[in-house]
């Protein structure tokens, strides 16, 4: 079973986001970089059928230098080998640029099956798995909590609201996680030790024969054109009293009488 | 060129999707800015006698895409009815709930029709001839204005936010040939929660518990039950094991926009404010006077939780009694 995990490197979920100079980007410098949550899921979803059925765990990422901790991350936590796309062309590509990029790496890695998140916990776009799938003409599951191998398919059960659906694919196919699925490892000190000696092809977008002028922030066919905080809430009323019947009583009349919610 | 404004709704064993209103609410009152036509569609199997509920938002036109191959939604098999649907509609504008399922379809269709995606919106602003998104990033601690530089453009709306508005229009219902064509998935089984829990994405209101809950749900469930909302929980609180996945609010798990959010015992973790808010109004429960939970809510008690939410269901089963 060849699997390929499509990953990306996000700001950690516990940083601090600030709007940056130019007003559509954010500051960069004193983020803390992780895989993406659910690309953590993937990797050992990855691995836990390459340990039952054998094959090969291969991890695409596309991304700056740094990017390489992340594919090292997933080398350490077992995965066979790595692809970095790393071209400052193809920096800022939106999903759909951004899934064309990937999908012309996976049509030169042998695969079976796809697993990737079911977004980044970045830009929270939930878009580049489904195009993955899209352009390499493979059907999707997304949003998995399970995953059984069958005979040349895969039955997985998905989320959706208020309950889960079994949904099974015939083989190639694409599957992103949704929390739930497993517990993802730790990289072991001799994983992170054997993950230096693991083999990482670096690609740049001319190697997988794509247009630079169809790639990068100035070809985005969504265009940030402004970021902003959310909006400050009025200062907190504190809501005082002898009791905590009496503290709850004034808030059920307040929001029964004066904000009429309840 | 491509013109006029495209509905996607959504429907479940034959009842819409609140967002579906939503949707068509907010694309009729696109299609008036724009000076275009809106369409809309209902996709499934047997459906046809619910279109007419559509009519009250005030579409130009309902397509009735029904067809048995699509009693259960597949990506596959939705995608290439859609696809084909809007190919000969050519809007220049498609609007969709951004649902677990809208998110799939919309991903895909974007792909196929090469269509620029804005994500959960949750605002469509009306400029010159041309339309800006809002969209939450980083998990809602950005909010980004974003515009489509492709001729057709995607919007997936964000359920619970945008208002239900009716309005009064002469409404062609049509039921077009569908062509399924190539599927590759199956769906070989369903399992729904028993009884009449509320999904949190589309829940007015809800009452949340945290690390301060020490995992007794009891009375947290007891409030969400007395104003009829749903019960949410935050990561600490799925990590312990004390509440399923399918309850966590926050930037890894859902990020809802209820009337109402009462958050009991959550000290207000960066990544659970980023999942709730876009709450109306957010009531903030908490021993610890400092927790960073009062600087993002609206009201505020300093107090046990296993005291205070007692007496505010019994305040509120007062009001409603």
């Amino acid at each position: 079973m060849e699997i390929v995990v499509l990953v990306k490197q996000v700001p950690d979920t516990e940083s601090l986001i600030e709007i940056a100079g130019d007003g559509v980007s954010i500051k960069t410098q004193d983020i803390k970089w992780v895989m993406n949550p659910y690309d953590e899921l993937a990797v050992e979803e990855a691995l836990q059928i390459r340990e039952a059925q054998g094959g090969a765990v291969t991890v695409i990422s596309m991304g700056p230098q740094k990017a390489l901790e992340t594919i090292r991350t997933a080398l350490a936590m077992g995965a066979d080998k790595g692809v970095h796309i790393n071209d400052p062309a193809a920096e800022g590509s939106d999903a759909l640029a951004t899934a064309k990029i990937l999908s012309a790496a996976l049509k030169e890695t042998p695969f079976d099956l796809i697993i990737a998140g079911h977004r980044a916990v970045d830009e929270d776009n939930y878009q580049v798995a489904s195009a993955v799938a899209e352009y390499l003409g493979i059907p999707q599951v997304s949003m998995v909590v399970k995953a059984e191998l069958l005979d040349g398919k895969i039955r997985c059960h998905r989320t959706i609201e208020g309950g889960t659906v079994v949904v099974e694919a015939g083989l190639p196919a694409l599957f992103t996680t949704q929390r739930g699925l497993n517990e993802p490892r730790y990289a072991s000190l001799p994983g992170i030790m054997k993950a230096k000696k693991k083999p990482v092809d670096v690609k740049t977008i001319a190697d997988l024969g794509i247009d630079p002028s169809t790639v990068g922030q100035a070809n985005r066919k969504v265009k940030i054109k402004g970021m902003k905080l959310p909006p400050d809430r009025q200062a907190v009323r504190m809501i005082d009293g002898e009791s905590s019947q009496e503290k709850a009583a004034e808030l059920i009349k307040v929001l029964h009488e004066e904000i009429k919610i309840i | 060129m491509a013109q006029g404004v495209f509905v996607i709704t959504e429907q479940r064993d034959g009842a819409f999707r609140k967002v579906s209103f939503e949707a068509v609410s907010e694309g009729r009152r696109v299609a008036d800015g724009l000076g275009a036509d809106l369409t809309t569609v209902v996709v499934g199997s047997g459906i046809e006698g619910i279109a007419g509920e559509l009519k009250k938002y005030g579409p130009d036109k309902i397509l009735v895409a029904d067809d048995t191959a699509l009693a259960d939604y597949t990506t596959d098999a939705y995608t290439n009815v859609l696809a084909d649907l809007i190919q000969s509609t050519d809007p220049a504008v498609i609007i969709l709930g951004a649902t677990v399922q809208g998110k799939d379809l919309s991903a895909r269709l974007a792909a196929r029709l090469d269509a620029g995606l804005a994500m959960d919106c949750t605002a469509i602003k009306l400029g010159d001839g041309n339309l800006t998104f809002t969209r939450p990033m980083f998990g809602g601690k950005i909010f980004a204005d974003v515009e489509i530089e492709s001729s057709l453009q995607i919007v997936a709306i964000r359920p619970n936010v945008m208002d239900i508005t009716e309005a009064s229009k002469d409404c062609t219902v049509e039921s077009p040939a569908v062509q399924v064509g190539d599927v590759k998935t199956t769906v070989a089984g369903k399992s729904m929660d028993t009884g009449d829990k509320i999904e949190l994405t589309e829940a007015d209101i809800i009452v949340s518990g945290g690390r301060g809950s020490g995992g007794e749900f009891g009375t947290i469930e007891e409030l969400a039950a007395a104003l009829g909302g749903a019960v949410g929980a935050s990561r600490s609180a799925v990590d312990e094991g004390w509440r399923p996945h399918s309850d966590q609010v926050g930037q890894t798990g859902k990020v809802v926009s209820p009337m109402l959010y009462v958050a009991c015992g959550i000290s207000g973790a960066i990544q659970h404010l980023a999942g709730m808010s876009t709450s109306k109004y957010i009531v903030a429960i908490n021993k610890d006077p400092e927790a960073p939970i009062f600087s993002k809510a609206d009201f505020g008690i300093v107090g046990d939780l296993f005291e205070v939410v007692p007496a505010l269901s019994e305040e509120v089963k007062k009001i409603k009694s």
